[in-house]
């Protein structure tokens, strides 16, 4: 199912893809870092495992869709696009800058690969649902997929997707929660409580899997479960992950929503990226 | 003046005659007692059109039946989505739905789409471009159902979104060209939605509907009316009633909100120094009188004076239609005598 290059290990994947956020994160000197370094496992598995596309052809009629509804979120993507080859490398370069096709969030008309355009938080679920009823229309065998944060789960829209997601009996339809438990405000438990979690979306008539967002194995099982899943109903992947996985200082940071780094912080964050080469 | 809520009605409580009795149910019409009607002309016209385009699917949240599009859903069953009483949801799976190549046509009522769903028509539907058209039933003033029904500031709202087109038809005959021009356009649309049983007005005027375009329904040299929606009809009979004093009203029927077509009523604005009165079924506030004020202005265009009928800035109150068309002004009675006093200023 992998595109190309499988030669190289998913945790390979994972590693470039946070090395490539790292350097557009170096860009601006700071951003949504810590969200891109925690769901570059999440990603990796998504591109390079479980999602059908053509690098060459980002809006090829049959690939699998893959909405980003987590605006500023369009970091980690972009790493994610650009490993995958939709997006050259040198671009990363031009990070939210003037005449950039990578802005600081996530918006269609902007990037190839870029689905939708995200950032009003609580939209790209609702879009799923209306691209999983069209592609069902079509005939078409393509997954859509939607990650988006636990910070949504808050937003009355995504429930309303996911009600209708159940109701339709929508097994084209892949949810990816990232519950990486920080939101604007804090820690996302303390903004509101979204659990238990699993058990809101089986009573939605979700097929519901929770794994450790950071374990490789795990994600391949859970995506391969999704996709192949016999009942018809939607799936749902909830993802519990650690914010700015693989960079223990950054780890290590209370608040970590925004980031602001040292110049020197991006180098020694980069090195200790680079140290885990070739896994 | 609304009333404290805990005053009865004077006639149970003094026993003068009770008044006639007038409903203020959802399904009241808009047509006067002799009034020729079609009944539910965008439902019909849609499902014919879907016809011969499978790009057509209707969606809507719960009011298929109360924005004809029931009709569309009887035809089409195949063709038509129900999203559940979820504005949000209706507007990010019509967006979805328009990304896949569909056109999805979607209904609810005009305070849904506009006050609760904006964020997601602004985002998801008209910043990317997107081929969905929104019918919205009860626009303005066109139920007695009080302020949670009655959507008088859609337009200003959506006058402000980029990228959407709106449209304000008049009848039952300019819904009908109004629906196959706007699938043709490509983009997102707004229609303010008159249902059920829907006057015909204009056709024996020999109006033509071009979407962008203003039309001279009616020329007058004392007073130019620039309207759209319902008060071009009640502007029409208005001109009928002015006429027996001698007072010639022109008619320039704005079906098109957005792009608003400036060339054409500067035009007729500079044509003969007239009297000239915007009558909207919305708020005076940001809808049709604003817009061409605005257009006068920065044209240096002077009329002799300016004048809106329209919505007040307010809650409006709950009640039978006809007496609250009356009490804000839109009744054709009003229209009428409001012109006289501005004539006679």
């Amino acid at each position: 199912m992998a595109q190309m290059g499988h030669n190289i290990s998913l945790p390979e994947r994972a590693r470039r893809i946070r090395r490539h956020a790292l350097r557009m994160g170096e860009v601006q000197g700071q951003g949504y870092i810590a969200q891109a370094l925690g769901v570059a496992d999440v990603l990796a598995v998504s591109y390079f495992h479980a999602t059908n596309y053509r690098p060459e052809d980002p809006e090829w009629e049959g690939r699998d869709r893959f909405l980003l509804s987590i605006g500023h979120y369009a970091i980690a993507l972009y790493a994610a696009l650009i490993e995958a080859k939709i997006i050259p490398e040198d671009e990363l370069e031009t990070y939210g800058t003037d005449e950039s096709r990578l802005p600081m969030s996530g918006m269609a008309a902007y990037t190839p690969g870029m689905e939708i355009t995200g950032g009003s938080l609580g939209h790209g679920l609702g879009i799923a649902v209306g691209m999983a009823l069209a592609l069902k229309r079509k005939k078409s065998d393509a997954f859509v997929y939607n990650l988006f944060s636990d910070g949504e789960l808050d937003e009355g829209s995504t429930w309303e997707a996911a009600m209708s997601a159940g109701s339709y009996k929508l097994d084209n339809l892949i949810g990816i929660v990232d519950v990486n438990q920080m939101q604007a405000d804090g820690p996302s438990m303390g903004v509101l409580n979204f659990e238990p979690l699993g058990p809101k979306f089986e009573a939605f008539n979700w097929f519901v899997q929770r794994v450790d967002g950071n374990d490789i194995g795990a994600l391949v099982a859970a995506f391969d479960a999704a996709r192949h899943h016999k009942g018809q109903q939607p799936r749902i992947i909830i993802c519990d992950t650690k914010m700015a996985k693989g960079v223990p200082f950054l780890e290590a940071r209370e608040r970590n929503h925004f980031l602001r780094v040292e110049p020197d912080e991006w180098k020694e964050a980069i090195r200790i990226i680079d140290a885990g080469a070739g896994a | 003046m609304r009333r404290s809520k805990y005053i009865r009605p004077d006639f149970l409580t003094n026993g003068t005659d009770r008044p006639r009795m007038t409903t203020s149910a959802m399904i009241a019409s808009i047509a006067g007692p002799d009034q020729q009607t079609r009944p539910a002309p965008f439902g019909h016209t849609l499902a014919k059109l879907a016809e011969k385009d499978d790009r057509i699917v209707g969606m809507s949240a719960d009011l298929a039946k109360y924005t004809d599009l029931h009709v569309f859903r009887a035809a089409h069953p195949d063709k038509f989505y129900q999203m559940g009483m979820a504005e949000q949801l209706l507007m990010m799976s019509a967006a979805g739905m328009a990304r896949e190549g569909f056109q999805p046509w979607v209904t609810t009522y005009a305070v849904f789409a506009s006050r609760r769903a904006y964020d997601f028509i602004c985002l998801a539907i008209a910043e990317e471009m997107l081929d969905v058209k929104i019918v919205c039933a009860l626009p303005g003033l066109t139920t007695g159902y009080g302020p949670s029904h009655q959507a008088t500031e859609d337009i200003a709202m959506f006058r402000g979104m980029p990228n959407l087109t709106i449209i304000d038809p008049c009848d039952a005959s300019e819904i009908e060209q109004a629906v196959p021009a706007i699938a043709a356009h490509k983009g997102p649309v707004y229609m303010r939605l008159l249902r059920g049983n829907v006057p015909v007005v204009l056709e024996e005027y020999g109006y033509k509907f071009e979407l962008g375009k203003a039309k001279i329904i009616r020329e007058g040299k004392d007073v130019l009316i620039i309207s759209s929606g319902l008060m071009t009809m009640r502007a029409l009979e208005a001109a009928k009633e002015l006429q027996k004093d001698g007072v010639e009203a022109a008619v320039l029927h704005v079906p098109t909100i957005k792009p608003l077509d400036e060339a054409t009523i500067l035009a007729e604005c500079r044509k003969q120094n007239r009297l000239v009165v915007v009558a909207e079924n919305h708020t005076v506030i940001g809808g049709l009188g604003e817009a061409v004020g605005a257009a006068l202005m920065r044209s240096d265009v002077r009329p002799a004076a300016f004048r809106q009928i329209g919505l007040p800035d307010a809650f409006l109150e709950a009640g039978a239609l006809p007496t609250l068309h009356d009490q804000y002004g839109l009744s054709t009675q009003k229209v009428t005598a409001a012109i006289r006093s501005w004539l006679d200023e």
